[in-house]
């Protein structure tokens, strides 16, 4: 039998009303997550994928503003929430990890300061007994003589090790959907392994759904089950993670998979994709791709493919494939 | 954390001696011969032999500085050549009256500036920010003696609510133990005194606070302006914390270092004595006894008070780096 998603985002679009025009930077997302699950998010930086993680926190600033579509959390419409409950949900049922653990921990305040206020914030319980869970903490996320550790500031740790405390911190209160924005990007190659191991481990203890939010294919292939890819705001393709791999559909992720390098006898040139994301002020008016596209038809400059399900929970944006079908059924 | 504040007191001691050398060369820097010019031309020269003698000018200059570093070890500053009063002495009354009208300014300007700052930076381009930033400027572009002349005319004399000049009101009584008079008036509970020594207060301290308030709070606005964008701010909302915490406590402390370095120098420009407030609100404090001495050409009370003015310029200085400190703990010494 299958869960009810803890978490479902449909047909988000997020836009920042700037001088120079409407950016939209989220167009058209959707996808559900179910307890224990992790769902990867990748695109390049641009694609959208850290806006739509904000927008699912309600922390998105002037100017910008959802401007359509909707958040479900266990039922309930994040959108028509106050401020005040919003804030109750933020850092208690779904809290986020940042990528750069170096400026993302306030750095005039204590460890302790920055833990125990959020406990705080969320639970009733005494000073003594948030320090408590602070310890807790620390140790659950491996970091050694924890209640010793607490006194120090954030520049007293290492880089890894204040990615731990920031994800003790987004854990202080057990969510139910934890946000990964990025959470290994500004970390070394070795330290990424042992951060993606810990998130994992902890996910098997508490059960908590993650959002995986990475430009790094190598990080969805460790963790995720299933992968949105995002292109200028757009999901362009949403596979499972097996079959993202071995079946890559969009000519977008054939490019992702084709620049990461591999480990072969002979030199294989790596390739990749030519040219820049569009300006998400001005859009082609046909797939945002194509522009970059090798593929790309005469066709794919003027009309804008929708999301279709290409084979079992297989879903694409892209002509090659609404051409197949359209042959198939005349 | 203390050796860092010892190792800084430390540093104010080449700093403090600089300041002795300087102070101590002021008369010999007067163009011709010091007695004549403080005596002026009419005095005769038995007059000029006796004051040469009292201010040691005779002896090799490192004699005289020598005597001026022991005499200063005694707290000996001086003596009027005019009133032939120690300097100290006057000091002792004139300067709890420029620190207590100071520190009632800088607070004033803090607190205000501090707050419009805040506030503004977090409603950036609202009317309250367009109206205390135009505030600001105006405040930093209006002249003191204007500014004061107004309160004076509108508060004291057309609707007479303020007193217009001194400490006290005469026929209050108060026995003073420190010269700060709020504080001697809390200390023998008298608050009658209180009440008077306050609204005497007002005027001048807000003359006196204008500037730096308006510095205060340009300077809280810019520096907020840039810390909301910060990723622990960002971190702080996604925590769920209150926005009043966000902001005063997240933001503002990491703000508040230039903010700092700006209430340390304004303090210890307002310790040397607000000329332009003092004389205009009558404030029997040390920018006047100054300015009169320097008019007068009694040079070793202008030595003495340059001395203290300077020390009390340094502590502020020393005071603001310790402060640092206390702000944010990256600040090492090194």
């Amino acid at each position: 039998m299958e869960q009810e998603p803890i978490l479902s985002v449909s047909n988000l679009h997020t836009q920042f009303h700037t001088k120079s025009g409407i950016v939209k930077a989220v167009d058209g997302v959707s996808f559900d997550i179910r307890p224990g699950e992790t769902l990867g998010i990748v695109g390049e930086s641009g694609s959208g994928k850290s806006i739509t993680a904000m927008s699912i926190m309600r922390l998105i600033k002037d100017p910008g503003k959802i401007a359509k579509g909707d958040i479900m959390f266990k039922g309930e419409s994040l959108l028509s929430k106050s401020n005040r409950e919003m804030r109750a949900i933020r850092g208690d049922r779904i809290s986020m990890v940042f990528q750069d653990p170096m400026t993302s921990l306030n750095p005039v305040f204590t460890v302790e300061k920055q833990m125990v206020e959020t406990i705080r914030a969320h639970r009733n319980v005494s000073k003594k007994q948030a320090v408590d869970r602070a310890v807790e903490l620390l140790d659950l996320v491996g970091i050694p003589s924890a209640r010793s550790r607490l006194k120090s500031y954030p520049h007293e740790f290492s880089g890894g090790m204040r990615q731990r405390v920031m994800i003790a911190l987004a854990l202080s209160c057990d969510p139910e959907v934890l946000i990964a924005d990025e959470p290994t990007t500004a970390l070394d190659v070795t330290i990424q392994a042992q951060i993606l191991e810990l998130l994992q481990r902890l996910q098997k203890e508490l059960g908590m759904a993650i959002i995986m939010i990475t430009h790094d294919l190598g990080v969805v292939a460790e963790v995720c089950e299933r992968v949105m890819v995002m292109y200028a705001g757009k999901p362009v393709e949403f596979a499972h993670v097996h079959e993202l791999f071995d079946h890559p559909k969009h000519p977008y992720t054939w490019g992702l998979i084709g620049s990461i390098p591999k480990i072969v006898k002979e030199k294989v040139r790596l390739e990749p994709i030519q040219g820049l994301p569009p300006d998400l002020r001005a859009l082609p008016k046909g797939c945002s791709f194509a522009p970059r596209c090798k593929h790309a038809m005469d066709q794919c400059l003027e009309v804008d493919p929708a999301l279709l399900e290409e084979s079992d929970n297989h879903h694409v944006r892209c002509l090659l494939y609404e051409e197949k079908e359209k042959v198939v059924t005349s | 954390m203390v050796s860092y504040i010892v190792r800084r007191f430390l540093m104010t001691i080449p700093v403090l001696l600089g300041v002795s050398i300087l102070a101590f060369s002021l008369i010999h820097m007067i163009p011709g011969d010091p007695a004549r010019s403080m005596l002026g031309s009419k005095a005769n020269e038995e007059q000029l032999m006796q004051l040469r003698e009292e201010l040691r000018l005779n002896d090799p200059y490192i004699a005289q500085y020598g005597s001026f570093l022991g005499d200063l070890t005694t707290g000996d500053l001086g003596t009027s050549v005019k009133s032939k009063e120690p300097v100290a002495e006057e000091l002792q009354n004139r300067l709890p009256a420029t620190v207590e009208l100071s520190l009632f300014a800088m607070l004033l300007a803090t607190v205000i500036g501090v707050l419009a700052g805040v506030i503004a930076a977090v409603k950036q381009y609202s009317w309250f920010d367009n109206l205390s930033m135009t505030g600001a400027l105006l405040g930093v572009s209006i002249p003191i003696f204007w500014l004061g002349l107004m309160m004076i005319w509108l508060f004291s004399v057309k609707l007479q609510w303020l007193p217009a000049s001194g400490r006290l009101s005469t026929g209050t009584e108060l026995e003073t133990i420190t010269n700060f008079f709020l504080l001697d008036s809390i200390l023998t509970l008298n608050w009658e005194a209180f009440s008077d020594a306050f609204v005497h207060l007002l005027m001048p301290g807000i003359a006196l606070g204008t500037i730096p308030m308006a510095i205060i709070a340009r300077m809280t606005r810019s520096s907020m302006l840039e810390v909301m964008n910060q990723d622990y701010i960002r971190t702080a909302d996604a925590k769920g914390l209150a926005s009043y915490l966000v902001v005063f406590q997240h933001a503002l402390k990491n703000a508040f270092l230039p903010v700092l370095t700006v209430i340390g120098l304004q303090f210890g420009f307002l310790l040397g004595g607000a000329v332009l407030t003092e004389t205009i609100f009558s404030w029997p404090g040390v920018g006047r006894y100054v300015l009169q001495s320097i008019l007068g050409r009694d040079y070793p009370v202008v030595q003495g008070t340059i001395l203290v003015i300077a020390i009390m310029f340094v502590f502020v200085n020393l005071l603001t780096d310790i402060m640092y400190k206390f702000i944010d703990p990256r600040i090492s010494f090194d």
